[in-house]
């Protein structure tokens, strides 16, 4: 599995100084793989979510494409990018995500149920809960979660659906040392073990030591300097 | 391949929601439909009045109180009784474009042993009569014999029983149809049964100030003026040259009705138009504001691989059945508040009322539900139309 950017950037039409546009992502070319466990870093503002989203296929980029596998994401008709998205990417957003009318175990089983593999994924989804310590929560409404486990939520929905690709827009950032731990050696383990591709956006170096690759991003240009495999 | 879909506990879980939206489409539903009923009982009430009156013209005595005493039978069912010499008849008769004249005797009944209030008694002349004959045939096919009933539909005797007036016992021998008038309060008789009727109250001494017998009078004379007369005309040749009687034109009388009753109507689809319009406009509010509540949630959906035609769906799905409960509410509760306070519509509105058939009451219920439950889906399928048009990834950004 093979994620390409050809030249992807983001404009957003509001007045910014001297320009009535405001270039969030410039335009910039990479490719992450299966097997690879790339992290995202940069400040507040550089535009890691935005280009994150438009890897998702959450975001049209205002230029260039989005290629999963030879798959042009944004040429896909809306029906096959919603079904894609469903099948082969997990997106743990930054900020909160759960379903305010579902149980935690339905959020986590949600993926599935959209298109009627919610059976076949209970297994996974109870394992998962276990690991990230929400199983006791598995009937609560998400408006009695805190933020922690909110995103614990978000990230075993993610990894009970056993996606190819996972996006992660921080997702340690309201988790404590222990979860955090967890979380990236569940990200690192299945990016390895399981050949997964898994993009991480970060702003915490903690995130830094288990990544095979470290991009950077500054006021929506990237730079590639470290490379630590 | 069964899907999921999270409509029902999307209601469920989120009950003030559910209930605000029901509640909206209830009176929505129930403006449409007791409006549209109580509108067309009215123009109901008018067309049967039309057709019952089937005179061009009516002549009544000239005294001051007998022609809104007419007009108060003819519409509200008040008791009257005035009459004038039976000469006046051939002198009708004999005014030219006349085609058919058919004199009618009025006697108002004391506290009849039927009813608790009195009642009118209307003799009609069964050989010339062309108004209430066609009525009464729809329930009895021969002539009425002597001190033989037909009852208007909302006296309280049946067929058998029989109607002690002035101490003569008359069997009621039909029923006839309602009108929604005041000729549904009053009962029918032969003209020689109300003669009868008469003499029979004087000889217990009331005064029905009728100067010599009760043979040489009559109440009102119906007119059937020949085609492409004007009656309006033969009324106003009436006045001139028949003494102490007034002529109506049942045109005028009936345009005075429908004045009335258009300003009525007309009230009540302006009252109809804008509840509806308010409803619709509140609709459309809460269905936004659910919307900007909803953001957020409906980007997730898409997140996870919701497509555009499935979250509309959804959305589409919630919309009808919030609006089909709350339209039954809506038509069953204006079912609950017309149909059992006819008779106090009818009163305050002093007008003819005749609830429609029970075809047309249904087909009004299907149209109040079909139009609210649309209405509340189209304005939901708006509002999803213009959610999916927004990438879920600048949704999912605002506010997190
Ligand atoms: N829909 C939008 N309209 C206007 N400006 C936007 C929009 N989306 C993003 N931006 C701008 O683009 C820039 C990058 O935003 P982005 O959310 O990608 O930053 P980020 O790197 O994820 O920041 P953080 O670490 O705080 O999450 C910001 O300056 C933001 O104001
Ligand atoms: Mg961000």
């Amino acid at each position: 599995m093979e994620l390409r950017a050809e030249n992807v950037s983001m404009r957003f039409f509001r007045k910014r100084g001297e320009a009535n546009f405001f270039e969030a992502v410039c335009p910039v070319s990479l490719t992450l793989k299966s097997g690879e466990m790339t992290v995202l870093k940069g400040k507040s503002g550089s535009g890691k979510t935005t280009l994150t989203h438009i890897l998702a296929g959450l975001l049209n980029p205002y230029e260039g494409k989005v290629l999963l596998d030879g798959t042009d994401l944004y040429a896909q008709s809306d029906v096959s990018l919603s079904r894609l998205r469903n099948e082969k990417i997990g997106m743990i957003p930054q900020g909160r995500s759960a379903v305010d009318t579902l149980t935690v175990y339905e959020n986590i089983l949600l993926p599935g149920l959209l298109y009627g593999k919610g059976e076949d994924r209970t297994a996974k989804a109870e394992e998962w809960m276990n690991k990230l310590g929400i199983a006791e929560l598995r009937d609560a409404m998400p408006a009695e979660l805190s933020g922690g486990e909110l995103r614990r939520l978000a990230i075993a929905r993610v990894l009970a659906a056993d996606p190819e690709v996972i996006m992660a827009d921080e997702p340690t950032g309201d988790l404590d040392d222990e979860n955090t731990r967890i979380v990236l050696e569940a990200f690192h383990s299945i990016a390895h073990e399981k050949n997964r591709l898994v993009f991480i956006v970060t702003h915490e170096s903690d995130v830094l030591p288990y990544a095979d690759r470290v991009l950077s991003m500054d006021n929506g240009r990237i730079s590639f300097p470290v490379s630590n495999t | 391949m069964k899907r999921f879909s999270p409509v029902t506990r999307n209601l469920i879980r989120k009950p003030g929601r559910t209930v605000a939206l029901v509640l909206l489409t209830a009176l929505l539903a129930l403006s449409v439909f007791s409006g549209s009923i109580v509108i067309l009982s009215l123009r109901g009430g008018l067309n049967s009045l039309e057709n019952r009156l089937g005179a061009d013209v009516i002549v009544v005595p000239s005294t001051a109180k007998s022609k809104t005493n007419l007009e108060q039978m003819l519409l509200q069912g008040t008791t009257g009784y005035f009459y004038m010499n039976r000469e006046k008849l051939d002198k009708v008769r004999n005014t030219a474009g006349v085609e058919k004249a058919s004199p009618q005797l009025f006697l108002a009944s004391l506290r009849a042993s039927c009813c608790s209030v009195p009642v009118q008694v209307i003799g009609f002349d069964q050989e010339t009569d062309f108004t209430i004959r066609p009525w009464v045939a729809e329930s009895c096919s021969r002539t009425l014999a002597d001190k033989e009933l037909a009852v208007g539909c909302r006296v309280s005797a049946d067929v058998g029983e029989s109607i002690r007036i002035y101490g003569v016992n008359c069997p009621v021998v039909a029923r006839l149809a309602e009108t929604g008038t005041g000729l549904d309060t009053a009962v029918y008789c032969s003209q020689e049964t109300l003669q009868m009727l008469l003499d029979a109250a004087r000889d217990l001494g009331h005064d029905l100030k009728i100067s010599g017998s009760s043979e040489d009078v009559v109440s009102a004379i119906y007119i059937k003026v020949r085609d492409g007369v004007d009656p309006q005309k033969v009324a106003d040749d009436i006045n001139v040259h028949i003494r102490k009687v007034e002529a109506v034109s049942t045109k005028g009388m009936l345009t005075g009705v429908s004045d009335s009753l258009k300003a009525a109507s007309g009230t009540i689809t302006w009252l109809i138009a804008a509840l509806w319009i308010l409803a619709l406009v509140i609709l459309f509010i809460v269905f936004a504001m659910m919307v900007n509540e909803r953001r957020r949630e409906l980007a997730v959906y898409r997140l996870l691989g919701m497509s555009r035609k499935m979250l509309s769906s959804m959305i589409l799905k919630e919309a009808l059945l919030c609006s089909l409960a709350g339209a039954l509410c809506g038509v069953v509760l204006g079912a609950a508040l017309v149909f059992p306070f006819t008779t106090l519509i009818e009163h305050s509105l002093k007008l003819p009322y005749l609830t429609p058939a029970a075809g047309t009451i249904l087909l009004c219920a299907v149209l109040a539900l079909a139009v609210t439950v649309i209405s509340g889906s189209a304005a939901s399928m708006r509002t999803a139309r213009k959610l999916s048009r927004v990438d879920p990834g600048t949704t999912l950004r605002e506010g997190a």
